[in-house]
């Protein structure tokens, strides 16, 4: 039982963090209809800044969230403009190239980075890195918990941003209906590059978040990529609550994977719920909450 | 002069026919031979992709599963891998018809991502299954000949064959209802053309293939492991590029496609055959995502597809409107 209670806390830790980066990969998917498949390489640019801050300037992990996520939503609103938005103009056989857009994006942030840093696994030594506290008898990972912690307020405050401002809620209206929306003279354009550079600002601050507890290498993107889709499909395409469960869900189901099954299979774990969903409950987690 | 398909075709396989008669360095043999085997899957991605509108992003699963039912065949059956070109494409097809059962009831980005996910799950099963492919240590086996020639022309005789039977497909009922299917799929149904019989089929011919590749490779370079053949970027994605460089829904698109990303992929891996700087040949992954960001934005239709509007833009003439094109899916 204490196994099982502490492996969920894990679960739930982590989840919190996972639901960070799969929130801005659905906000993506909401509002301009595709799947970042770099999601999880702006991540990992992030996550270098970060690094490269610690290494030369000695900058916490958790400073450097004032400035990795900016500079990746800077990164993001860029490549909105000149890389996916033209590619709407451009006459294709091919329906979705945008996602394959996305892919070479990924690709060209994996690649550089490997140039420059090289393959070499990277990792930033806090003197809190593996600090723990218990409560009961259950052991919490400090910074794990000041990850889910930061993650949930980054959440909330995405959350009174759509809800609450004027811009919010025109993002919200250009996930709804785009053609409607420009009728009521909201610029659409603009609203897109900001919805790419806030997904690129929540993946990088889920990244910074994670530094402390993770190594750093080039290819660490791909699978948050896939984790993040998956957390994207699995909440119901374009569903931010539904987001936010799906990465608790993912978090939780890893977790119980790796304790219970085998550490080395947790990934495919995350791979199965994903088959599972799309063949039993296609509409993801949003068509049991109704949100 | 009046344009013969027939007579282009035969006059390129004449061509690379010859090839390996007169050229006898066997690295260039070699890239040419990868390069042909590439026109297989490139044409095979096509079939699916290009002229059913079906993105899939997990062609390394048919890739996968020929090479493992070659390589399995060696370790335990101990019969020659050689069985595998006769169980490779089979076995490929009916993992192509589970994928399809799955994933066509997905439409556009799901079954894009459906698709890449299911190769993510055949990956990992490769690497866990020891008792079946020997995990990561992978599957080494003796190649049967020294010389390339043999390898050669059976993968030239491979690609032809591939693109034979697509260029007959595609003349063919079966062809118009895949277009019919890529244009409008609710427009499709409503004629009466069962959507999920039809993306089926050409699933089935596009993995039937490409599991031949999978196989063939496995013969011709006696080792593989998980992470090279159900890659998902240099497998499933290369077959990607590979049909969108060099034109998606073309015939000769796939092929000419296959050579461009196989010698761009070597002049980088060998720094331009050693006439530049030793660290180019690092940069060739990147070179390759580079190549997709520019191709996707500026040559949408591919090398073969922008022929028209390249050559006008050469001769300076005015643009061809582009052709009106469904909304696709």
């Amino acid at each position: 039982m204490e196994v099982f209670i502490q492996t969920l806390v894990a679960g739930i830790l982590i989840g919190g963090v996972y639901a960070l980066i799969g929130l801005g990969m659905t906000l993506i998917m909401g509002v301009m209809r595709i799947i970042n498949l770099a999601h999880g390489q702006l991540m990992m640019v992030a996550m270098y800044i970060t690094f490269l801050l610690y290494e030369y300037l000695g900058l916490d992990p958790y400073y450097a969230l004032l400035i990795a996520p900016p500079a990746l939503f800077v990164l993001g609103v860029a490549i909105q403009k000149y890389l996916l938005n033209p590619l709407l103009e451009v006459d294709s056989i091919i329906p979705q190239n945008q996602i394959l857009m996305t892919v070479g994006i990924g690709m060209v942030l994996t690649e550089t980075m490997r140039f420059i840093f090289h393959s070499d696994y990277k990792s930033v030594k806090t003197s809190y890195s593996s600090a723990t506290f218990m409560i009961g008898s259950i052991c919490w990972n400090v910074p794990m918990v000041v990850a889910f912690g930061l993650a949930v307020l980054l959440t909330a405050c995405l959350f009174l941003f759509l809800l609450k401002t004027d811009t919010g809620k025109s993002v919200r209206a250009t996930a709804q209906n785009k053609d409607a929306a420009l009728i009521m003279g909201i610029n659409a354009e603009w609203i897109t590059q900001l919805t790419y550079g806030l997904g690129a600002a929540m993946a990088a601050a889920g990244g910074t978040l994670l530094l402390p507890i993770y190594y750093l290498f080039p290819d660490v993107g791909a699978p948050f990529t896939l984790k993040a889709f998956i957390i994207t499909v699995l909440g119901g395409m374009g569903s931010t609550v539904g987001a936010i469960l799906g990465g608790l869900v993912l978090g939780v189901a890893e977790s119980l994977g790796a304790t219970y099954i085998s550490m080395a299979l947790k990934d495919a774990v995350g791979m199965v719920i994903f088959v599972l969903v799309l063949l039993f409950l296609p509409g993801g987690l949003k068509t049991l909450t109704k949100v | 002069m009046k344009h013969r398909p027939a007579l282009t075709a035969l006059g390129v396989l004449a061509v690379l026919a010859i090839f390996p008669l007169v050229i006898s360095s066997d690295y260039y043999r070699h890239i040419v031979i990868i390069a042909l085997m590439w026109v297989v899957i490139g044409s095979s991605w096509n079939l699916l992709a290009g002229y059913t509108g079906q993105i899939s992003f997990g062609h390394a699963i048919f890739f996968g599963v020929g090479a493992y039912s070659a390589g399995i065949c060696t370790t335990k059956l101990g019969i020659s891998a050689w069985w595998g070109m006769l169980l490779g494409g089979p076995l490929a097809m009916l993992s192509g018809l589970l994928l399809g059962w799955i994933c066509f009831r997905l439409r556009g980005s799901y079954f894009n991502l459906a698709t890449l996910a299911i190769g993510e799950v055949f990956r990992q099963v490769a690497i866990f299954w020891r008792d079946l492919t020997d995990g990561m240590q992978g599957i080494l086996i003796i190649t049967t000949f020294r010389s390339k020639v043999i390898y050669y022309f059976l993968a030239l005789g491979l690609a032809a064959l591939c693109v034979f039977t697509i260029s007959r497909i595609m003349k063919s009922k079966w062809g118009f209802y895949f277009i019919a299917i890529r244009e409008d799929q609710d427009a499709a149904e409503a004629m009466g053309i069962s959507s999920f019989r039809y993306k089926s089929l050409s699933l089935a011919v596009s993995s039937f293939f490409t599991g031949l590749a999978g196989a063939f490779y496995m013969n011709y370079m006696g080792f593989i492991d998980p992470e090279v053949v159900f890659s998902l970027y240099f497998i499933s994605i290369m077959a990607i590029l590979v049909a969108i460089i060099g034109g998606a829904g073309t015939i000769w698109g796939p092929a000419v496609g296959a050579f461009i990303m196989v010698l761009l992929h070597e002049l980088f891996r060998s720094s331009f055959f050693g006439y530049a700087p030793k660290w180019v040949s690092s940069t060739h992954a990147l070179a390759f995502g580079l190549l997709v960001i520019l191709a996707i934005r500026f040559m949408a239709n591919g090398v073969v597809g922008d022929l028209p509007r390249i050559f006008n833009l050469w001769t300076r003439k005015e643009p061809i409107p582009p052709v009106e094109e469904g909304s696709g899916l």
